[in-house]
């Protein structure tokens, strides 16, 4: 059982990761910072609870804040460059985030013992929800809660001509600008959310993890992040979980028995998703699908 | 209303448009037209802000444009189509003129939680309006991709009208177009004007630049060599001998 709500835990930090990277790609931006954004927002978290005592919600929006402000700074560089050139520069974002963690100490004795991030040896001792007397299934709804507000709140947006605007940027930004759309403000909101949003993954990831290391924010998470809404389309969010749940669930660990051969595999498969469906899993053809196999189910019912 | 000044435009050696002098009155439709290469493209780019100038100015309303991104133009009144279309592809009809809803005056009259968020009450009738000059009413939930080209012209037209602006300049809107869309684009026109626009017309089709404009500009390898009312212009021996080839007597 705890095998499985690890698992569970996992899809569901990784959903929001994948939706910060979804803002983005929206507007056309492929982003590799979103790692980075996440390993600030968790580091940021963990520190407030475990070094100044917080409770958890206020720490991980601290931490959503940061991040934000963080996202919002890295936005403007990132106008600068496009398309593969973005790619590098975020990469090397990322990178520069995750060495700055590899040397960030921040000791401090609590109760006879040492505590806070230690540099290479990570940051452990994340005990919040032990020393609350969470339960495993509350920490698992409270990830996922998040999870579908998040998701929620990108589908409303969608539908509002916010959504549009940050479409049009993607798909023409040149004919955008032409029709008087700020692209600039566009895409350094959309920078700015997707930062917001990972912060929040992140938060949640260092509770739930209770250590955090280096290692955990390498170029793999960040290429994670962005696969995850290639994969599932930008046609709608529940793309971006089904990648999620095919990735972590059917390849990850589904495949596990397979060894180091699993990874091979799991190339082969998305290069062959990625042809047979260029547009995504989720993309507009599947959507009319389903919402032609859910009308024929109800009126059958009805008749 | 429009007053192009001393432009010149240089892509390293080439020198695209030369100490250009144009001065467009308010409720004109006024016609630009040259062979291809000399200039035309480089001068709508110019306008709307997509290239900035070598040298010279750009007056709108007596305003200089010169530091003014594509987006703040439109936001002064400044919009233009694209000779080979560019839609919003994933977007659908009504997306797309709904983006392109940014004048000052919507930006003003919408507020930030209406404009960013609500698609009912008057933005849809004026959306639904729109649609229904251009000959979309039905397609509103169809991807922009998706139209016909007739159709795709007609909206990509729409869309420019969409940001309200007092200039409006089309570029080559009748290309690819067969005789009734033309007649129909010439009547399209001839409204957006009624309704106040002054319009900037760069074309190859003859019979639509002669029979629409007020006063043509001719150009050739990004100078002026002609400039005058339609009929001037046709018995012009230099704009005969650069483009448009012999008078029928000949």
């Amino acid at each position: 059982m705890d095998y499985f709500l690890n698992l569970i835990n996992t899809i569901g930090i990784h959903t929001l990761l994948g939706l910060s990277a979804y803002v983005l790609l929206l507007t056309g931006q492929l982003s590799l910072a979103q790692a980075g954004f996440f390993a600030v927002g968790a580091y940021t978290a963990a520190i407030l609870t475990v070094i100044f005592g917080w409770n958890i919600l206020p720490a991980i929006g601290l931490g959503m804040l940061s991040t934000g402000s963080l996202a919002f700074l890295v936005g403007f560089p990132a106008l600068r460059v496009r398309g593969l050139m973005l790619v590098v520069a975020t990469l090397a974002f990322g990178e520069f985030v995750r060495m700055f963690f590899y040397n960030f100490e921040w000791r401090v004795i609590q109760e006879g013992v040492e505590v806070g991030p230690e540099g290479t040896m990570g940051f452990s001792e994340i005990r919040y929800f032990a020393e609350h007397g969470w339960t495993n299934w509350e920490v698992t709804s409270l990830i996922w809660v998040f999870v579908v507000i998040v998701m929620a709140l990108i589908w409303w947006a969608d539908q509002t001509r916010s959504g549009a605007v940050l479409r049009a940027v993607g798909e023409d930004e040149l004919a955008a600008g032409t029709v008087g759309i700020d692209v600039m403000v566009t895409k350094v909101a959309a920078m700015t959310v997707g930062g917001v949003i990972a912060g929040l993954a992140g938060g949640l990831y260092a509770h739930q993890i209770t250590m955090l290391d280096h290692h955990a924010f390498t170029v793999l998470l960040a290429t994670f992040a962005i696969a995850y809404p290639i994969l599932g389309g930008v046609s709608s969010v529940f793309g971006t979980l089904v990648a999620v749940i095919f990735i972590q669930g059917l390849l990850v660990e589904g495949l596990r028995f397979l060894g180091d051969w699993r990874m091979l595999l799991f190339g082969a498969l998305i290069v062959v998703v990625m042809n047979v469906k260029p547009r995504g899993l989720f993309d507009s053809q599947m959507l009319r699908w389903i919402k032609n196999a859910l009308r024929l189910r109800f009126s059958r019912g009805l008749s | 209303m429009l007053e192009v000044r001393a432009l010149s435009k240089n892509f390293g050696g080439v020198k695209a448009v030369k100490e250009l002098d144009l001065a467009v009155n308010a409720g004109d439709i006024f016609g630009v037209i040259g062979p291809n290469g000399s200039g035309k493209s480089t001068l709508v780019n110019l306008i709307s802000g997509v290239f900035s100038a070598t040298s010279g100015d750009i007056l709108f309303q007596g305003q200089s444009l010169s530091r003014l991104s594509p987006h703040a133009r439109v936001r002064m009144g400044v919009a233009r189509t694209f000779q080979n279309i560019r839609l919003f592809p994933g977007l659908t009809v009504w997306q797309n003129l709904w983006v392109a809803r940014n004048s000052a005056e919507d930006i003003r009259a919408e507020g930030v939680s209406y404009r960013w968020f609500r698609k009912g009450g008057p933005v849809k009738k004026e959306i639904d309006n729109m649609l229904e000059f251009s000959g979309l009413a039905d397609k509103g939930d169809e991807l922009a991709s998706n139209l016909a080209f007739g159709e795709q012209r007609r909206l990509e037209l729409a869309r420019a009208a969409a940001t309200k602006p007092r200039l409006l300049i089309l570029d080559e809107p009748a290309a690819g177009m067969n005789q009734d869309e033309i007649r129909d684009l010439d009547w399209r026109i001839r409204q957006l004007r009624q309704q106040g626009m002054t319009i900037i017309l760069i074309e190859h089709v003859m019979d639509l630049v002669m029979g629409i404009t007020d006063r043509i500009a001719v150009l050739n390898f990004g100078s002026k060599i002609a400039e005058g009312e339609p009929a001037a212009i046709q018995e012009n021996k230099s704009v005969q001998e650069a483009y448009l080839g012999q008078s029928k007597d000949d």
